[in-house]
């Protein structure tokens, strides 16, 4: 599957209080969340951002708090895939368990703010102005899991068994 | 080749000789707990797969600890949500009122978490159960739902990082200032996804309360655990708390590290980690020009006995600035009841402080002690990051409760020697 996008670039360290401070966690409703997604560095993004962008990001994106509501307020602006260096544990996990696609790959000195990129979600290949990169490839285990269609359609089809 | 002590608990619960790190693995797990901002998202993807039931409902555990008592309209209801599900299921360990203190706290002191288990929590700090020797990592929500219903989860072995720790201990240097101390030498993504494990003559020296501490801020370092081998003092502690199985575990002389660290904790002295990251590590003493609106003494990292008997001790017969918000948090009630009859509450009163009912409150910009824009403190929890305390252009900094009650006098960062 490929998916073309433009970028938003966050640099290194990008926590859970960013992606959506503590004072929304009392919300579930995808809608809300997405609307304060970065607000505390970038208050803008949920209005100007697109559905099909891109997020790029640096060194351990979405560290901090096992909140879910992170990666439920990303997907709910329409983002399709976050590219970083590298991803805190439990955001990765997260993400995958609730469908918002991650690739591990260095792209902060690559791409500019805004550039549209073309990714390759099955191969990992990544296409940008300056050059072709390949992301790390996903664990098979998260590949298996994606197309189950995530953690609680895997668990649905166990209880049916 | 010899296995780690997380590798081997591991093990134990995929029911397999041996596992080795990057492993896939499903294990059986001891405990799978969820609070009031997570459990509203567990419990919605548990009507969605339709389950009838929890795997066992002494397993699961609930605490309406982070907005309560009810901030809002929005956090009663999803406290309700929570109690009715509770209800239904007969969750036997369901907390809130008069019951309820901060999880991390609240769990061991319970008895719920034994050496050797396996515990899985929809909240990061989840990890602090390692301090009993047992193997305990955050997660999402739904991996929770996961969990509640099938009594597993799967997980990836991690790599372990070991801390040798040696030397004597200096006076009100503790478990916050040699884990902020290996913060800032490694990075907040120097363990990232690796289990630390923490040993050594220091490690014997203490308390369990600091164990607690160190293995709270693992997830700070990008941890997926810290742990602890269970020795005399893990073991007096348990006493007569859980009534449940527990298995000791010790990692081989030849088990497998990615690294090894050697620390002596003579050398350390307070430490202090300055806005935004919890790896900005300073010692208090180059500090003392900044100067602090509020002071927050508490949360899941440093809200226990000995904490507050740290600040209880530089309190005493002292003020707190003036236009200085000191606020004590005791993590649970059975901390709070304590803290009261060793007369604490009297000393921290005298002194000006505000006393909180046990909750995350002001920790995580919850309620109960919120900043404005460009106030700044000084609080003994565990996350700096922009916004965590309050407005985004408010600041945190992150010490122990010496110096966290000293700079409460002081109306600035202030070492413990120049108060007492
Ligand atoms: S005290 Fe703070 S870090 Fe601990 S569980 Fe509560 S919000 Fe999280």
């Amino acid at each position: 599957m490929k998916v073309r996008g433009k970028t938003w670039k966050f640099g290194d360290n990008i926590d859970t209080d960013i992606i959506i401070p503590a004072r929304y966690l009392a919300h579930t409703d995808p809608k809300v969340l997405g609307e304060h997604c970065m607000e505390p560095i970038a208050p803008l993004f949920p209005k100007q951002v697109q559905k099909g962008d891109i997020i790029i990001g640096g060194l351990n994106f979405g560290c901090g708090s096992s909140r879910e509501h992170a990666p439920i307020a990303i997907a709910a602006l329409g983002i399709s895939l976050v590219i970083a260096k590298s991803f805190a544990r439990i955001f990765y996990r997260n993400a995958f368990n609730k469908g918002l696609a991650l690739l591990e790959a260095d792209l902060t000195g690559l791409v500019e703010e805004g550039e549209e990129i073309e990714v390759d979600l099955s191969s990992g290949i990544i296409t940008c102005k300056k050059a072709e990169v390949t992301a790390k490839p996903i664990p098979a285990f998260m590949v298996e899991l994606v197309n189950e269609g995530g953690l609680i359609n895997y668990l649905k089809k166990k209880l049916e068994d | 080749m010899g296995m780690t002590i997380t590798e081997k608990i591991l093990a134990a619960h995929a029911d397999k000789e041996k596992v080795e790190p990057g492993e896939i693995i499903e294990a059986r797990i001891d405990l799978a707990l969820a609070n009031d901002i997570t459990a509203p998202l567990s419990l919605e993807e548990f009507d969605k797969v339709g389950a009838k039931e929890v795997f066992d409902k002494e397993k699961v555990v609930f605490v309406l600890d982070h907005f309560t008592p009810n901030k809002d309209i929005l956090s009663a209801e999803n406290c309700k949500k929570i109690r009715e599900f509770s209800k239904k299921y007969r969750i036997t360990h369901f907390y809130e009122g008069g019951q309820c203190g901060i999880e991390h706290a609240l769990l061991p002191e319970q008895g719920l978490v034994v050496p050797g288990d396996v515990v899985i929590g929809a909240d990061s700090h989840t990890c602090t159960y390692g301090a009993l020797g047992a193997f305990s990592t955050g997660m999402g929500s739904t991996d929770i739902t996961y969990g509640m219903v099938t009594g597993r989860v799967w997980l990836k072995v991690p790599e372990s990082i070991k801390f040798i720790c040696t030397g004597k201990w200096p006076k009100w240097v503790t478990g916050k200032d040699l884990i902020l101390h290996i913060i800032g030498m490694i990075g907040v993504d120097g363990a990232l996804y690796a289990a630390m494990e923490f040993e050594g003559e220091a490690i014997s020296a203490l308390s369990m309360d600091s164990r607690f501490t160190i293995a709270n801020m693992a997830i700070e370092a990008g941890g997926k655990n810290g742990i602890f081998k269970a020795d005399e003092k893990t073991i007096a502690y348990m006493e007569g708390r859980s009534k449940r199985h527990s298995k000791i575990y010790e990692s081989d002389p030849d088990a497998n590290y990615r690294e090894v660290y050697t620390i002596d904790v003579g050398t350390l002295g307070p430490k202090v980690a300055c806005p935004s990251l919890p790896s900005n590590v300073k010692g208090a003493e180059e500090l003392k020009e900044i100067a602090i609106d509020q002071v927050v003494i508490g949360s899941c990292t440093n809200g226990r006995m000995e904490d507050l008997e740290a600040a209880a001790e530089i309190l005493k017969g002292q003020k707190v600035a003036p236009y200085v918000r000191c606020i004590i948090i005791p993590a649970t009630p059975t901390i709070y009841g304590e803290a009261m009859k060793r007369g604490y509450f009297e000393t921290f009163l005298d002194a000006g402080c505000i006393i909180s009912p046990p909750t995350c409150g002001p920790c995580l910009g919850g309620h109960m002690g919120v900043l404005a824009k460009g106030e700044r403190a000084i609080a003994t929890t565990n996350r700096n990051f922009i916004g965590r305390m309050g407005h985004p252009e408010s600041e945190v900094y992150l010490a122990g409760p010496a110096v966290a009650a000293a700079s409460a006098i002081k109306g600035r960062i202030a070492c413990p020697e120049e108060v007492v």
